[in-house]
């Protein structure tokens, strides 16, 4: 009966899709209807070849940890590919001869450029999140994922949006809304993807054993329904036609840029910011193996984070059509978001209370050490960024590249390492990881390249805001833009190897993984014992 | 509650008695320091939302205490400057540029006044250093298309070339030769023009290249093919090209002719900015 349901469905999906295809008025549509034509196609098929084959009984008893594993593979495959497109267009920068003849318009830096942000904030750092959230809302609530393969449907849909998404920026599908890309029936997918994942979150989330949630399930809840509120409104949009993935913004000038930064700086507090400390409040706890600093500070800082990083967004508007209020009220939020901000990274630092010497010996709380620190610089940063006077020093330049690459590869990255190699272990069942030199190389290689990258973005920033304000005593201005250019490139070298650091580091990782799921541990050289 | 219980060993201070998967909270107190700091942000908020603009209002919005606006801001800067440079600048545009000696204080403005405005509007053809590129004319040689002196650089600038916005453009249109003559005859005319500017070439095709020049391209280029400024046809007799002197690059040319643009920044630019700039342009180097 349900075989006849699913297959009935997918046949009228395939039916449409290549209807679709047929009638397509732009490349990306017609690539995205043949692979959704052929996705629904394969998976009738694959029910009508198991049709007569008794189903296997799942064992529903123990927690889901599939997906989890999936998830984990996902998270450091998107990685690398992120990382790699990354260093590419890093090179192009440096470059242009880069932007390969041959191969334009699809490898043009405009194409590849929201190809690399969205690979790793939304497939790297989003499947690492959706991972996390499994993992930790069953381990604290004692309970089995809800709504059975509903997870898996999120797994796999959440991964089907990344595929989406990505085909069509190289094809020239574009909102042109930064780190909102996607086109309408893109944006659609997702939006039912968020929603059964709020669905499993809050599902599993009420059959708690312990009466009190626990403070990691605050913030990835918080996460998990801010993302869906910003990612709805900023997205409302009227398709040209069915047929077509063009549409138009329904807010037009400075109330459609209103919009759009109002969700891209709620895009790093919800989706970078709470969802990754969600992640820290209870990946940190557990390798350090000690209880969480302060209970009140906790909350505190929740609710602080939470209430101000809604209003913050003008800042990135200052000096623009933006009314002077609304660029006075961000920045008077950003400043005050400071201390809650502040709040994750000394609960998480005070955790080590106790466990400091570990730092010594775990290169595991190494990494989920360094990536507080950088944290904590990235929020510390950010609020003196939105200063006004600041902010018309450092705005347009590559001094916001800097910023955000400290935040997103010295906070996100590290702390989902961190979690990697955490997870990697226990969701197999080994002991350790394969080689824990290696995790020391990859901590080095990335801490590294993180300090070559958001160096050589500073020097530059700070540069070329002066060399663009720079004037001479009769009020001339002494330099043109592409002065400022050319005086960049030395530093755009420096970027590209920074991020060429942290790409081999995380092939490491992905290597590490590999040896560990399957199954090997290496043993470290035994130590010297002095002669009797 | 029981303190042995909930008391963290490591720290002796008490848990919250809350666990989940091995997890504990110590009940902590906030860190004073970051508690003030947070109270300290919030006063200096409320001040700072009272002296600026802050507050939406259902017409418009407070204006602060101050007064201050980012526009008002930069539009005292402005008025600032050209106050400073009021007189000066009145000079300039008044000023007949080809009298005005150089050490006059309205020169020095102009010359570091064009170079201003030359950066800003004309480097991203002409090249930061104004050298030019391919289409886009060197303006450091005394090689010029339409004329060097201070009157034809201010009109050039003034009008622009081929451009459909002023009717005062300089204008000439070089015929597409493809749709004429033959390809060996073009070729001809490639090879004569290699040889008058010298460069390695068909001796015969050149001689034969020779008549078909004087024919179809000596009214606009001279006899001699030393070029004519009056329709901005280039000197073909030197070793500066616009679009590349090579044999490939000559055949093209002559097969489907070239047709550069220039802006007018008339309407663009004030008086004393046209000027300003056209004394930095004549000074480079080539200004007759």
């Amino acid at each position: 009966m349900t075989d006849a349901a699913k297959l009935t469905g997918l046949g009228l999906v395939a039916l449409f899709m290549a209807i679709a295809a047929n009638w397509a008025h732009d490349l990306a549509y017609q690539v995205h209807a043949l692979i959704l034509m052929a996705l629904s196609a394969g998976l009738a098929i694959n029910i009508m070849r198991n049709a007569d084959k008794p189903k296997k009984p799942v064992d529903t008893t123990g927690y889901m940890d599939d997906v989890v594993r999936a998830g984990a593979i996902a998270t450091a495959f998107w990685g690398i590919v992120g990382f790699l497109v990354g260093v590419v267009i890093a090179f192009q920068l440096a470059f242009p001869a880069l932007n390969i003849e041959w191969a334009q318009p699809f490898a043009n830096f405009g194409r590849l450029r929201p190809l690399h942000t969205s690979a790793v904030i939304f497939a790297f750092g989003g499947n690492a999140l959706i991972m996390s959230c499994f993992y930790i809302v069953q381990r604290t609530s004692g309970a089995r994922l809800w709504g059975g393969n509903l997870a898996w449907f999120v797994f796999w849909g959440y991964n089907l949006f990344i595929v989406l998404a990505a085909t069509g920026y190289v094809l020239g599908a574009t909102q042109s809304k930064e780190y909102a890309e996607p086109e309408w029936y893109v944006d659609w997918w997702l939006t039912i993807v968020w929603v059964c994942l709020l669905a499993v979150y809050v599902g599993t989330l009420a059959r708690r054993r312990e009466k009190h949630i626990y403070v990691a399930n605050w913030f990835l809840l918080a996460f998990i329904i801010t993302v869906a509120m910003l990612h709805i409104v900023n997205n409302i949009s009227i398709p040209v036609s069915i047929w077509g993935s063009k549409s138009v913004q329904i807010f037009a000038g400075v109330q459609d840029a209103m919009t759009q930064w109002w969700y891209g700086h709620n895009a790093v507090g919800f989706f970078l910011t709470a969802g990754f400390l969600g992640m820290m409040y209870y990946f940190v706890p557990k390798q350090a193996e000690r209880p969480v600093y302060s209970y009140k500070l906790s909350i505190i800082h929740f609710w602080g984070l939470i209430f101000l990083y809604i209003w913050a967004g003008p800042h990135h508007l200052h000096y623009t059509a933006l009314p002077d209020w609304a660029a006075t009220l961000g920045m008077v939020f950003s400043i005050i978001l400071w201390m809650p901000s502040w709040g994750g990274m000394i609960n998480g630092l005070m955790t080590l209370n106790g466990a400091w010497d570990k730092l010594r010996t775990d290169p595991i709380i190494r990494m989920m050490v360094i990536s507080l620190a950088f944290y904590g610089m990235a929020t510390f940063e950010g609020p003196m960024m939105s200063i006004r006077s600041v902010n018309s020093l450092s705005h347009y330049t590559d001094w916001t590249i800097g910023h955000v690459h400290s935040g997103a590869l010295g906070w996100n990255g590290m702390i989902t390492f961190g979690t990697l190699y955490y997870l990697t272990p226990r969701l197999w069942g080994r002991e350790r990881m394969y080689s824990m030199s290696a995790i020391n190389w990859h901590f080095w290689l990335a801490t590294i390249g993180i300090v070559l990258y958001a160096s050589s973005m500073w020097v530059t920033g700070i540069m070329e805001g002066l060399m663009w304000r720079e004037v001479d005593a009769q009020g001339f201005l002494v330099n043109s833009f592409a002065d400022t250019v050319a005086a960049k490139f030395p530093m755009y070298v420096v970027r590209a190897l920074g991020g060429t650091l942290f790409l081999a580091g995380g092939v490491l990782m992905g290597w590490n993984m590999w040896m560990t799921i399957r199954g090997g541990v290496r043993a470290p050289a035994p130590a010297q014992v002095p002669a009797e | 509650m029981d303190d042995k219980e909930t008391r963290d060993p490591v720290t002796g201070v008490d848990t919250t008695g809350h666990e989940w998967d091995g997890i504990k909270e110590l009940n902590n107190p906030m860190p004073r320091w970051w508690l003030w700091t947070l109270y300290g942000t919030i006063v200096w908020g409320i001040g700072y939302a009272i002296a600026y603009p802050a507050w939406p209002l259902v017409q418009g919005a407070t204006s602060g205490l101050l007064g201050y606006s980012t526009r008002g801001e930069v539009a005292a800067e402005i008025a600032a400057v050209d106050a400073r440079n009021a007189e000066v600048s009145a000079t300039l545009a008044a000023a007949d540029l080809a009298t005005l000696p150089v050490d006059d204080p309205a020169y020095q403005f102009g010359v570091s006044g064009g170079a201003a405005v030359f950066r800003a509007n004309c480097s991203q053809c002409h090249g930061a250093g104004a050298a030019g590129g391919v289409g886009y004319p060197n303006l450091l040689d005394d090689s010029w298309l339409w004329g060097g002196t201070l009157d034809d650089i201010e009109y050039t600038v003034r009008h622009g070339i081929r451009n459909e916005i002023d009717a005062d453009a300089r204008f000439s249109q070089m015929p597409a030769f493809g749709e004429m003559l033959s390809k060996p005859e073009i070729a001809e005319i490639a090879e004569h023009v290699l040889a008058l500017s010298g460069q390695e070439h068909d001796a015969a095709k050149a001689e034969a290249g020779a008549t078909l020049f004087a024919d179809n391209c000596a009214s606009c280029h001279g006899e001699a093919g030393t070029g004519d400024r009056e329709q901005g046809a280039p000197d073909l007799t030197d070793a500066i090209w616009l679009y590349s002197g090579t044999r490939e690059a000559v055949t093209e040319t002559i097969t489907n002719a070239r047709f550069g643009v220039m802006p007018a920044w008339g309407p663009r630019l004030s008086d004393a900015e046209i000027k300003a700039v056209t004394l930095y342009v004549h000074q480079l180097g080539g200004g007759e």
